[in-house]
């Protein structure tokens, strides 16, 4: 357990926080999609953090160093926006268009939230590289 | 004569360092649900680290095991009590863990400050100038 350890931990909370803005983009990017099926149209994707597990696969109460992986990603289970729009090239034969259901208000609170986690860890990385400089030129 | 030219500071110094990497875990799990927040007892690793263990091993024998301090853990890791409770079972609260971090960046700094000063002092000690 040293210093070095922290260029681990904040590095793996930085790549977590990169995928979650990456979904963020996509979601964003996608916010007004549209599709004539419901089952094809695009939904929104939240990535799920957990704790970095030790070999064993339970977390150890006595080991500090606990970065952050990405579990996976999973699809909002909310149903896409139905919209009565037959002239719609893409509407179904009932005349629906169906939107995805991304909450843009949802994903930008999410991308500061995201952005906020990010300049945290490069923070705590800056610090311990800046105490492991003054380490090394000690005595000088 | 040299052994403990340093005092406590180089104790301090070790201490501080591991309760860095706490502090990193905690403010990278800030967004993990059901993560809980831990911090290390400054003052019980302290006295842990200096041999003034609350119990001390009485060795009255010579078949005792003696308990050697330096195998001992540098220190239990405790959770940290929140504020506030948090719907998703997190319990990093982010303006405490980082007041928390940049206190004990002051720390080190003061520790490796008073380090360097002895350093400086054992300098002009030998070069006499």
């Amino acid at each position: 357990m040293s210093l070095f350890s922290v260029f681990n931990i904040s590095g793996s909370a930085m790549n977590a926080e990169t995928i979650r803005l990456n979904a963020t983009a996509s979601n964003l990017a996608n916010a007004e999609s549209v599709n004539g099926d419901a089952a094809k149209v695009y939904r929104a994707r939240h990535p799920v953090f957990a704790a970095m597990m030790d070999s064993e696969g339970s977390l150890d109460d006595q080991d500090a160093s606990t970065g952050v992986r990405v579990l996976g990603v999973v699809e909002s289970a909310t149903p896409p926006l139905r919209t009565y729009q037959p002239d719609h090239p893409l509407a179904d034969k009932d005349g629906y268009v169906y939107t995805s259901n991304v909450n843009s208000i949802e994903e930008m609170t999410n991308m500061i939230s995201a952005n906020r986690s990010f300049s945290t860890n490069v923070l705590a990385v800056n610090t311990a590289r800046d105490l492991l400089l003054k380490v090394i030129s000690m005595g000088h | 004569m040299f052994e403990n030219v340093f005092g406590i500071h180089e104790q301090a110094l070790l201490v501080h360092g591991q309760r860095l990497g706490v502090l990193a875990a905690n403010l990278a799990n800030a967004d993990t649900p059901g993560y809980k927040a831990r911090d290390i007892d400054f003052g019980a690793v302290l006295a842990q680290s200096q041999g003034e263990t609350q119990m001390p091993l009485q060795v009255t024998h010579v078949a005792h095991i003696t308990f050697d301090t330096a195998d001992a853990p540098l220190g239990d890791l405790k959770y940290r009590n929140p504020y506030q409770a948090s719907l998703d079972g997190n319990t990093v609260e982010m303006p405490v863990e980082q007041a928390a971090f940049s206190e004990n960046n002051v720390r080190y700094q003061a520790s490796l400050n008073f380090i360097n000063g002895t350093i400086s002092e054992l300098q002009l000690a030998i070069n006499g100038q």
